[in-house]
């Protein structure tokens, strides 16, 4: 009987040392990873994978009009595999796969995965068609940390209102629609909200207008005081909320039942909803933006390919249906030039810089606050998270 | 089986009887032969390797990483030991909220599969003739057939606005923790039918009939002859509903509305946040409550004749 005892003890301890040492084995693989600008390109590997939002890589298999993919694969040879994702938390974990070549990122991603080692640094000089972007998109503060350039533009846009038209008097033009709760109370159950910690900066957002006493200059830098409000109000939200996305796929359809009324969107989603009663709107507060990069992963198998692809997406016409598609401005302006409607570039105000500083473009928040406060420590992206997980109850 | 085929086995003179062939040369054969132990390991070594990889190592890493935490820019884990997770789990009451809500909807799944099971297994099992039964097997078995996903999202039409519940006139509960309930309870159905079924098929009718004739009422024959027969069943079936339902996390994703359960607390840990140490501190929550429940059923013994 003892013998067996030392006998079982002596396996469990034989196990935990397996499984230590089968854990750092996982995790010293970062050997391969490769963070500085190549100098110049190579041959073309055959094949690129992308990780992307919906509806930037259109291959014609969602939509057989919308398809740029398949001239990039004709031009180069190089064979399109895309991965798409619904928040950028899931695209961070994915990119830290090594599984992509090149990672279409929003502010609040682009600078964790260059935190991370995840990045490479770009050439722009290989990039032939980055002249063309417009000068306010390059080397901000998303795309450039110690005048290295880690990515190249692709577009910008909007987090819109959206909502069904059956549901108001009046059309809302105000993200009170989902923070107020007067206006809450008769959607109560039908408002819907993006299933992700940024959310909170939307509530900030809201309170930096309806509640300047707070002192929110940046609803991506809030202190503790003021993540506490905007948690407050989004716990109110909570009571009224229906469900919460992040697969794009259940809004379209929550929205055509009618199971949601109104909450945030993106333009893409409303062309995708076939019920006409819904409508999209940017409110009269400005709203939380993204401002995306395509960014080359420090694990990339096919870099060349994947320069090939940030050159051939950053292209007047691959740019203009990209965009376009998803509904956002694009980059250039030759690219609004290749729109298919004319109007495009001026309704979502392409190129307008002082539009594009009324937009709260994502970013990770950090304990350095964003907005230049020095006499007081702001609440980082991990609190954000552990509040969102609260908020949810 | 063998004994019939015995017989004509040892039928003489046979050219291939080996018997009759003269010694064959197969030294890893003889070595195998007389080393019973060598003959064993390598036989269990396959699936003991598996079995140790996939489980035990698996289990073992899952604690070792809720020890550890996450660095919240980078999001690298970092390799120091501590205790916070567990700490925030405790502290924390959204974590006890979302257990409890947890527990709660696995044990009303298991409630009612497990009386919606009970009627069909004992009516597939001692009532209906051969040739029904086995359509009924294969009525049980035929939604596993079918992907989960497609399962959960058609129940997502079925409680839509508008959709087949409020257009049958039943009227539709809406997407939340009772449909979350609804699409459990369907989904592990056959889980429950299937043990139950089985537990029934094994109580001889005799016992019944001799129950009858003794002059046993219904009542007493189902508390004191039926029951003690299919308890190993229940106990089967409901260790599945409840285990299954309370690691789920899709199909609250998709009809649960705003709700969230342990495995979406795991899901946005590891998937969205990048925790995977908050992430494993929490999937250990359920393992915990299991073996609790199997410790607690096994002392009523109702494991031992499983």
């Amino acid at each position: 009987m003892k013998n067996t005892l030392r006998r079982g003890r002596v396996t469990a301890a034989c196990l935990t040392l397996l499984s230590v040492s089968v854990l750092s084995a996982c995790g010293s693989g970062d050997d391969d990873k490769k963070t500085e600008a190549v100098e110049k390109l190579g041959k073309t590997e055959g094949k690129v994978s992308i990780l992307a939002w919906p509806g930037y890589v259109e291959d014609g298999s969602n939509d057989p009009n919308v398809d740029w993919v398949t001239p990039f694969e004709k031009e180069t040879g190089c064979e399109v595999t895309s991965k798409v994702y619904g928040t950028s938390d899931e695209a961070l974990n994915l990119a830290k796969s090594g599984e992509y070549d090149v990672i279409a990122a929003s502010g609040d991603l682009s600078l964790r995965l260059i935190a991370s080692d995840e990045a490479q640094e770009i050439n722009t000089d290989l990039v032939p068609n980055y002249e063309n972007v417009y000068d306010f998109l390059k080397n901000t503060e998303w795309n450039t940390v110690d005048g290295k350039n880690y990515g190249v533009p692709h577009g910008y846009g909007a987090n819109l209102l959206m909502f069904n038209k059956l549901n108001f008097d009046t059309p809302p033009t105000s993200w009170g629609a989902v923070f107020d709760t007067a206006q809450l109370e008769r959607n109560k159950g039908k408002v819907t909200a993006y299933d992700s910690p940024i959310y909170i900066a939307d509530a900030a957002l809201y309170l930096m207008k309806h509640q300047p006493e707070l002192g929110i200059e940046n609803p991506y830098a809030l202190d503790q005081e003021q993540l506490d409000a905007a948690v407050a109000l989004l716990k109110e939200q909570r009571k009224y909320v229906g469900e919460y996305w992040s697969d794009y796929l259940k809004e379209i359809q929550a929205f055509e039942t009618g199971n949601s009324v109104v909450g945030t969107t993106w333009q893409v989603i409303k062309n995708n909803i076939k019920n006409k009663d819904v409508e999209v709107v940017l409110p009269e507060e400005g709203a939380t933006a993204w401002n995306d990069t395509w960014m080359m992963s420090s694990q990339a198998k096919h870099p060349n390919c994947a320069y090939k692809w940030m050159d051939y997406i950053l292209s007047p016409e691959a740019n203009a249906q990209a965009t376009e598609y998803f509904g956002e401005a694009p980059n250039s302006p030759q690219a609004c030039e290749k729109t298919t409607d004319p109007k495009h570039c001026e309704t979502f105000h392409a190129g307008d810089e002082e539009y594009a500083k009324q937009l709260w473009f994502w970013r990770t928040p950090i304990k350095d606050c964003l907005d230049g406060r020095t006499d007081v420590e702001c609440t980082d992206y991990a609190q954000w998270t552990e509040a969102w997980t609260e908020i949810k109850g | 089986m063998s004994a019939t085929s015995a017989p004509h086995d040892a039928r003489p003179g046979r050219s291939t009887d080996p018997a009759l062939r003269g010694p064959v040369d197969r030294p890893g054969s003889r070595l195998l032969h007389r080393m019973v132990w060598l003959r064993l390991s390598l036989l269990l070594s396959a699936p003991l390797a598996w079995m140790v990889l996939v489980y035990v190592v698996a289990l073992a890493a899952l604690l070792i990483t809720s020890l550890w935490s996450v660095d919240s820019l980078s999001s690298e884990i970092d390799r120091s030991w501590t205790l916070d997770n567990f700490r925030t789990l405790l502290e924390n009451e959204v974590y006890r909220d979302v257990t409890v809500r947890t527990l709660a909807v696995a044990a009303a799944v298991t409630v009612i599969d497990v009386a919606i099971a009970l009627p069909i297994a004992f009516y597939m099992a001692k009532v209906a003739t051969p040739r029904v039964r086995r359509m009924l097997v294969v009525a049980v078995l035929t939604p596993l057939w079918a992907s989960y996903l497609v399962k959960v999202f058609s129940w997502r039409v079925v409680l839509s606005e508008g959709g087949l519940a409020e257009w049958s006139g039943l009227g539709s509960p809406g997407y939340g923790l009772t449909a979350v309930v609804i699409t459990q309870a369907y989904i592990w159905l056959p889980y429950v039918i299937l043990p139950i079924f089985a537990a029934l098929e094994r109580v001889p009718d005799s016992l019944l009939e001799a129950a009858g004739d003794l002059g046993a009422p219904t009542g007493m024959v189902l508390r004191s002859i039926v029951m003690p027969l299919l308890i190993p069943g229940i106990v089967a079936g409901a260790i599945f509903s409840f285990s299954l339902t309370m690691g789920d996390y899709i199909t609250v994703n998709i009809v649960g509305g705003a709700s969230q359960m342990l495995g979406n607390l795991v899901f946005i840990n590891a998937g969205a946040a990048n925790n995977l140490p908050l992430a494993a501190a929490i999937a250990m929550i359920p393992i915990v409550v299991m073996l609790v429940l199997l410790t607690a059923i096994r002392r009523t013994g109702a494991l031992e004749n499983m």
